[in-house]
Parts: C-alpha cells; sequence; structure tokens
C-alpha cells in the first residue's frame, strides 16, 4: 500500500507548484489582449503613444512571461515523475489536449511572442500587430487546452475503462473537447485573466497618477483598463455562475461542501451567506440565508432539489460496497483472463470500480474490509467544509468589488475627471495584489473540492502517485521552494523597478526617468 | 478507424522520432548556444550577440521539447509514466536547469551589474549544457536497459538508483549528445555572427565536430560487447498493449541483429559519419547555412542510429525483461493514436512555416553595433 506520507508530499509539490504556476498565467492572459487593444490603436490612429503603450507594458508582461514558461514547464514533467499511475491510468485521455496545446497553442504563442518584442523594426505595422494577435490567440488556445483536460479530471466523459490495458480509454473525443465542465471552466478562468491583467494596468497607471507623472500615458492606459476591467469581471460573474451550474451537475459533493449543506433541502434552496460551520457534528451552528438563490444557480430550476452531505454519503457508501465486487472481478479477471464469470460482475459494478478503489488507501485485500473501513472511505468523499466554503465566498465578494471598481473606474472615466479623483486611484493601486488572490482561491475550490479523487469518481488521489521513496518528495519539494522563492524575489525586484521606472525605461526620450545614457 | 492499429503504432515510433530529432535540431541549437556562450563570448557586448542571436526564437524552439513530452505522455503513456518517475531526479536536473533559461534571456539586461549578468551567463551555460547532457545518458540507460517492473495492476516499480544512471557508457552517450548539440550550435552561432564570435565558434565547431566522431565511433564499438534484449514469445503488433503478455530475453548482440534483418538501417549510422564531416568541411569553407542543414542531418543519423538499434523496445527491463516496453504494448488506445496522428498531420506542417517565417524575419548577423544600437530593447 502507498504510505499517506508519499501521497500527502506529492499533493503538497503538486499544488505548491500549480498555484506558483498561476501566479503568472492569469495575467499573461488577460494582459495579452491589452496588448492587442493598445496595438491596434496605434495602427488606426498612429499615435506614438500607443506605441510606447503597447512596448512598456509589454516589457512588464515579457517579464511575468518568463516566469509563466519557466513554472508551466514544471506542470508537464511532474505528472510523469510523481503521478505515475494517474499517468497510465488517464494518459489515453488526458496526454492528447495536453500534447494538443503544445501542437495547436504553445507553438503560435512561443514563436510570435519573439517577434513580438524583437519584430517592431523588421515588420510593417499590420504585420506587427498581426503578431500579437497571434500571440494572444495562441496564449487562450493554450488555456483551453489545459482546461479540457481540467474539466476531464472534474468531470471524466468520453472514456470507458479497459480490463485488459488496466486503464480508462477515449471513447468520444469531442465529448471531451465540448464537456460543458471544460468549457465553462476555460470561460471563467480567462475572465479571471483579463480582470486580473486590467487591474494590473489600471493599479499601475493610478500610481503615476497619483505621482502626477506620465499623465498622458497613464491616463490613455487607465482608460483601457477601466473599460476592458468592466466587461471581464462582468463575464467572470456570469460565467463563475455557468461554472457553478456545470459543477452541480457534476460534482454534487463539491458544491455542497462549497455551501456547507449538511441536509438536502427542500428545492429551491437558499444561498449560505455566511455560516458557523460545525465540522465534527456535520451541521452549521448558525447561518444567514438568501433563499432560493442556491437552488436556481445549481439546477437551473425551482423544483430540483441538490443533495446535501448527509444523503450523499449514504449514497456513496453504497457505492463502495459496490465497488467492492467491481475491484474482486477486476483483480481475478487480471489473474486469469478466461474467468467470465467475473468479467460479468465487473461490467455490472463497473461504474462502482472507482469507488471500490477508495477502499485501497486502508487495505490492499477486499477481503479484510470491514464496515468502519467502508464508512471511513465514504466519509473521505466528502471534501473539508469550511475551507471550501470561506474559499468560495472570499472569491465570489472579490469579483463583486472588481465589478465595483471597474464601473466606478469607467463611469469616471468617461466623464472624464477621474485623474482627479485621488480616492479612486487609491482605491485602484491598493487593489493590485486582490485578482491573484481571487485566481488562487479559484483554484483551490475546483481541485481541493475534487478531493478525494484525481479524476472525479474514478481514480482516487492516492492511488495516483508515484512509487517513489518520502525521501525523494523531501528532496524535490525543498528544490522547488529554493528554487521558485529565489525566482519570485527576482522577478518582483525587476517587476517593481521597471514598473517605478514607467515608459522611461524604453529609452525613447518622451518620458520621466530616462536612463542617463544613450 | 481509418489507418489499422500496428501500422499506427509503426507511425508513432517514428513520429516520437520526429519530435525528438525536432527538439534536438530547433531547441538544441540553441542549447548549444547557451553551452558556447561564457566561452565564444568574452566581454559584456560580444556575450549579448550571442545571447541575441537566439533572443526570438529560444521559446519557440523550447516548445519542441514541451510538445514533445506532451506527444509521448498522449502516444506513449507507460513509457511517461516509467521513464520519468523512474529517472526521477535525473528530470528533475533537467527541469531545474531549464529553470535558468527563460530567466536567463528575458532578466540578464535588464540591470547593469557585471555579475547579474555574469551569473545569468553562467546560467544559460547550465541551461544549455545540463539537457542534453542528461538526456544522453538517458538513451545510454535505455540501450543498456533499465531496472524496473510491474505489477499485475500495472503500477511500475523503479529499482535503481539516480547515482546507477552514471555509468561509464552512458556517461560516455552523455558526452555524444552534448558533442553533438554544442557542435550543431557552434554552427549556427557562425552562421548568425561575425568578427571575433565568429572566429571562436569555428574553433569550438572543429572541436566538438571531432569529438563527435570520436564518441560516436566509440560508444558503436562498444555496444557490440552489450548485450540487447529480444521478445521471445510469438508477437501479434495489433494487440492490446499490454506489456506483461509476453516474455523477453536478453541476448549479446541483439542491438546489432536489426542492421542484419533491415540492411537499409545501416543508412543512419553512415549518415551521423557523413553529415557531420560535410557540415565540418562546409562550416570551415564558410558555407554555414548548408552547413546548418549537415548538422542537422548528423542529428537524425545519431538519434536514428539510438532508435534503430533498439527496435521494438523502446524501454527494456533489465530487471524483469517480461516488463520491458515496446512500440507495440506501451502505446495509447487505436482511438487516440489516430486522432492525435491526424493532429500533428495538421498542425506539424503549420508550426514548421510560421517558424521558418520567425527565422526570415530575423535573419542575418546579429554585431555588436545591433546590440548597441538597441541596448533597451534587446537581450
Amino acid at each position: 500500500m502507498v504510505s499517506e506520507q508519499l501521497v500527502d508530499l506529492s499533493r503538497l509539490q503538486f499544488a505548491a507548484t500549480a498555484m506558483y504556476h498561476f501566479l503568472f498565467v492569469p495575467l499573461t492572459i488577460g494582459m495579452v489582449w491589452m496588448l492587442v487593444i493598445m496595438e491596434s490603436v496605434y495602427v488606426m490612429t498612429g499615435k506614438q503613444v500607443y506605441k510606447d503603450m503597447t512596448r512598456f507594458w509589454g516589457k512588464l508582461f515579457g517579464i511575468n512571461f518568463a516566469l509563466g514558461v519557466t513554472t508551466g514547464i514544471t506542470l508537464e514533467f511532474q505528472f510523469g515523475t510523481n503521478w505515475a499511475y494517474y499517468s497510465h491510468y488517464v494518459g489515453d485521455i488526458f496526454g492528447a489536449p495536453l500534447a494538443i496545446e503544445g501542437l495547436m497553442a504553445f507553438f503560435l504563442e512561443s514563436t510570435f511572442i519573439g517577434l513580438f518584442f524583437f519584430g517592431w523594426d523588421r515588420l510593417s505595422r499590420k504585420q506587427h500587430l498581426l503578431v500579437t494577435i497571434l500571440m494572444a490567440v495562441g496564449t487562450n488556445l493554450s488555456a483551453l487546452w489545459i482546461l479540457i483536460a481540467n474539466g476531464w479530471m472534474q468531470s471524466p466523459v468520453g472514456a470507458e475503462f479497459s480490463y485488459q490495458t488496466m486503464r480508462m480509454e477515449m471513447t468520444d473525443f469531442w465529448a471531451i473537447v465540448f464537456n460543458p465542465d471544460a468549457q465553462a471552466k476555460f470561460v471563467h478562468t480567462v475572465s479571471a485573466g483579463y480582470v486580473t491583467g486590467a487591474m494590473f494596468v489600471l493599479s499601475i497607471s493610478a500610481f503615476y497618477l497619483l505621482r502626477g507623472r506620465d499623465i498622458e500615458f497613464a491616463k490613455r492606459s487607465f482608460r483601457i483598463a477601466a473599460a476592458f476591467g468592466l466587461a471581464s469581471a462582468l463575464s467572470v460573474i456570469v460565467l463563475g455562475d455557468e461554472s457553478g451550474y456545470t459543477v452541480g451537475e457534476a460534482q454534487q459533493t463539491k458544491i455542497a461542501a462549497m455551501e456547507a449543506m449538511w441536509d438536502t433541502e427542500p428545492a429551491p434552496a437558499g444561498l449560505k451567506l455566511i455560516a458557523g460551520i460545525n465540522e465534527s457534528e456535520m451541521k452549521n451552528d448558525w447561518e444567514i440565508e438568501i433563499p432560493w438563490v442556491l437552488g436556481l444557480i445549481g439546477t437551473r430550476s425551482i423544483d430540483k432539489q441538490l443533495p446535501g452531505i448527509k444523503d450523499i454519503l449514504v449514497e456513496n457508501r453504497a457505492r463502495i460496497v459496490s465497488g467492492i465486487a467491481a475491484v474482486k472481478a477486476l483483480e481475478a479477471v487480471r489473474t486469469d483472463v478466461g474467468d467470465d464469470e467475473a468479467k460479468a460482475t465487473l461490467e455490472r459494478h463497473m461504474s462502482d470500480l472507482g469507488f471500490g478503489l477508495l477502499l485501497r488507501k486502508y487495505v490492499a485485500d477486499m477481503d479484510q474490509v470491514t464496515p468502519e473501513i467502508i464508512d471511513r472511505a465514504a466519509r473521505d468523499t466528502i471534501p473539508r467544509v469550511a475551507p471550501m466554503f470561506w474559499a468560495f465566498r472570499v472569491m465570489v465578494a472579490l469579483g463583486f468589488w472588481f465589478l465595483a471598481l471597474f464601473g466606478t473606474a469607467l463611469w469616471f472615466s468617461v466623464k472624464g475627471d477621474f485623474a482627479d479623483r485621488r480616492w479612486l486611484l487609491r482605491a485602484a493601486l491598493w487593489s493590485l495584489p486582490l485578482p491573484w488572490v481571487a485566481c488562487e482561491v479559484g483554484w483551490f475550490v475546483a481541485e481541493y473540492g475534487r478531493q478525494p479523487w484525481t479524476i472525479y469518481g474514478v481514480l482516487p488521489t492516492h492511488l495516483s502517485v508515484s512509487t517513489l521513496s518520502v525521501s525523494s518528495l523531501y528532496g524535490s519539494l525543498a528544490g522547488f521552494v529554493g528554487f521558485y522563492t529565489l525566482l519570485l524575489i527576482v522577478e518582483m525586484f525587476l517587476m517593481v523597478k521597471f514598473a517605478r521606472l514607467g515608459p522611461g525605461s524604453l529609452g525613447t526620450g518622451r518620458y520621466t526617468n530616462e536612463p542617463a545614457h544613450a | 478507424m481509418p489507418i489499422d492499429y500496428e501500422t499506427l503504432k509503426v507511425i508513432w515510433w517514428l513520429l516520437v522520432g520526429v519530435l525528438l530529432v525536432g527538439f534536438a535540431i530547433m531547441d538544441g541549437h540553441d542549447m548549444g548556444v547557451g553551452t558556447l556562450l561564457p566561452f565564444v563570448g568574452r566581454d559584456d557586448v560580444e556575450r549579448r550577440v550571442v545571447i541575441n542571436t537566439v533572443g526570438p526564437h529560444w521559446d519557440g524552439n523550447q516548445v519542441w521539447f514541451i510538445t514533445g513530452g506532451g506527444a509521448i505522455f498522449a502516444a506513449w503513456p507507460l513509457v511517461y509514466a516509467t521513464a520519468f518517475s523512474g529517472f526521477y531526479w535525473a528530470m528533475l536536473a533537467v527541469l531545474w536547469a531549464l529553470f535558468f533559461r527563460p530567466v536567463g534571456f528575458d532578466y540578464r539586461s535588464k540591470l547593469e551589474s557585471p555579475r547579474w549578468r555574469s551569473a545569468w551567463d553562467w546560467g544559460l551555460f547550465v541551461g544549455g549544457a545540463v539537457p542534453p547532457l542528461i538526456f544522453g545518458v538517458a538513451f545510454g540507460n535505455l540501450l543498456q536497459g533499465v531496472p524496473f517492473h510491474f505489477d499485475n495492476q500495472l503500477v511500475s516499480y523503479y529499482e535503481g538508483s539516480f547515482w546507477g544512471l552514471l555509468n561509464p557508457f552512458a556517461l560516455l552517450c552523455g558526452v555524444v549528445s552534448t558533442a553533438m548539440i554544442t557542435f550543431h550550435g557552434s554552427i549556427y552561432l557562425m552562421h548568425r555572427t561575425d568578427a571575433a564570435v565568429h572566429a571562436r565558434s569555428r574553433t569550438a565547431m572543429l572541436a566538438f565536430g571531432f569529438l563527435l566522431l570520436a564518441g560516436f565511433s566509440a560508444a558503436g564499438i562498444w555496444l557490440q560487447t552489450i548485450p540487447g534484449y529480444v521478445v521471445s514469445s510469438p508477437v501479434v503488433p495489433g494487440a492490446l498493449p499490454d506489456p506483461l503478455a509476453k516474455t523477453v530475453v536478453r541476448e549479446a548482440g541483439a542491438w546489432m541483429a536489426n542492421y542484419q534483418r533491415v540492411p537499409a538501417t545501416v543508412a543512419l549510422p553512415l549518415l551521423a559519419y557523413l553529415a557531420t564531416l560535410a557540415a565540418m568541411w562546409l562550416a570551415a569553407r564558410g558555407r554555414t547555412l548548408l552547413a546548418f542543414v549537415g548538422s542537422s542531418l548528423a542529428i537524425v543519423g545519431v538519434i536514428g542510429t539510438a532508435g534503430a538499434s533498439m527496435f521494438p523496445f523502446v524501454m527494456p527491463s533489465s530487471s524483469d525483461p517480461r516488463s520491458s516496453l515496446t512500440v507495440w504494448d506501451s502505446v495509447s488506445s487505436h482511438l487516440t493514436l489516430t486522432i492525435m496522428f491526424f493532429a500533428t498531420l495538421i498542425f506539424m506542417p503549420l508550426i514548421v512555416a510560421y517558424t521558418s517565417w520567425a527565422y526570415k524575419v530575423m535573419s542575418g548577423k546579429v554585431t555588436a553595433a545591433y546590440v548597441r544600437e538597441n541596448s533597451h530593447s534587446a537581450y
């Protein structure tokens, strides 16, 4: 059996490196469209300031992008290095979108980013704009394929288990591509990136305005960010709601945990604003609720019920019991391929095979399973409620704050006097870190809420790991922490330095903080 | 499905080869440039010349590596799972070495401090030299067999250690691989630079060209004495992939048997020699673009030789030979191989087309004058 320490360390390493990678990705996804907008204005109007904007914000984009690339390779390695059984068990499905991401998207993005930075003097204006647009398309397509892969982990459609090859195999490629979970995740995640990109430009422009420098440059940047940000904040909320709906369809445990819904409530269920969660007694000590709303979001109806945690537990316990038969039958078939009776049993209990595998966390031999072990495995199927409940609320509250801030910023941008409203500029400046907080807690809700599965309902996390030694994991984790800390310090140092320098760092002679030498 | 399973399995063996060769040619030349950076560039301007020859391209080239990894994941999931977890510390060393590249390229010239710049130059050296070395060592171990086995549920267990990978034959393969990549990079540098950097790259080209020829010959002779692997049970190429369904024996001279069975494959080691020699001759005479084609063909020859010797094995197991992974039994399903084949067929020509365009746009020598004029925008 796999040691729990190995599983925990592997999870910790993956979570840490994925969330670290996700510090850089949203800004890339969002800022690349801001660059497209700025350069389009330049090509249409021919005004130099828009070219300077594209180049300066592009410089900051590049500093961020470098770390996005660096940390992205880690993730692709890590499925193989640390999640070998996962890679074998679902590689037939999961590998395809990753490879297509490389072929269709990442090549495009990475080839044209080189021309974006180095091609200014070698391409016509229109050609260069085309390069920027292709870079943006590549970046966003890249997110699409990654989230198709991730969506399949959340809602494994278009595949079935094969006992001959001992793995999941693809049966319907297009079902995987058009998986509603994946599509909802894609639009919600890229919108979150757009908000991040908009906030970055808005905040730093507000900083210049507060200092009273590079006014024309900053004002134009601020206005573009306000407009782009408002559209993005609206879509992140609307599409997040869509994401909530698909979660309600595919992952009942996640939505029940997010909502601390211990009991199945009469439809339509209410949405809890806040609650005092009592994990051990499986109840909320108190709660403040808005009637109806959750039922509407989660089921798009007023009469369908969302099951509560206690009912899900009962159902999952039954599936585990059925899964025992599946696991035993699979073992029999793997020993003797001629065992037709076992094949028939496996076929009958196939949909619960994953639930049976949950028991492997506690016993290797299915004959030693006791009712207590089944209870523990069933309890494992519900992620811890309090972190899910609060992380979700932080994300939603931030979403509405972004809507308010960008709305106000755009309102005063249209009126034309935003640059004099220092309270607005300060609010914009101090909101700079918030989109990152929202992105990280959103990621946490999606992935922690998937536990105890790597592939929801199919493959338990504790079976997915590589058979490595615990000391190897301590070593690699220490290495990652060391490298990533160092890289973050270097990146933040450069980012802050160049953001403070401002457009003067281009050396054009038109801005403050021009470098002393030519 | 339009193509039968057996044919697709062979196609995917070729396609993985194409991706590996593509990686070695494209990412390889900028890794070679990184390896040579501290030695052919003696002052800051010269080093910026060297870096800017690959400045606009390294990122796109690195995707060959990422796509290669993704394609192995999709087409050979058992190889991806077993090799990456088994070679855990070797893969982490590659990964951590690669960390230095994106930040090295992008951050190096953003500050004036000579110490900062010199530190990143050595970072780019590590990012250029370590990955080819480790990939060569990995191939050296594949040729000898790797200690791993599967259990009945196809969980893989690796029984070796990191230090066990560093045996003499594997290290020799590492030298061959590093020499090949650095040789290739030196020709690229000759093509894109002038003056002193060009002259030093020429010296490096000759040195690494001879090292490649010597190392490749030594490895070839040594390989005669290394036992290969043979599938000893009947092979059903179109069967559902199950590595445990076969038996395998170790046999002296087995790696040479393919060349007798399919004599045309002798063309691969011959190509490695002839293309290397031709590239050296052409580069020495200043025909650097043709020489680059030559060193690219040499890469085809060297990697092709390793692949053809082992066919149909991809990752033989020394401790439990029947667990060995072959092109027949480590692959994805028929459907996934089909989809990935067509995806590659559609996108690979597009990638080659726009990559060529990017090189065309940025063509010409990178000179000291260019670096001075563009000191705020160049790397």
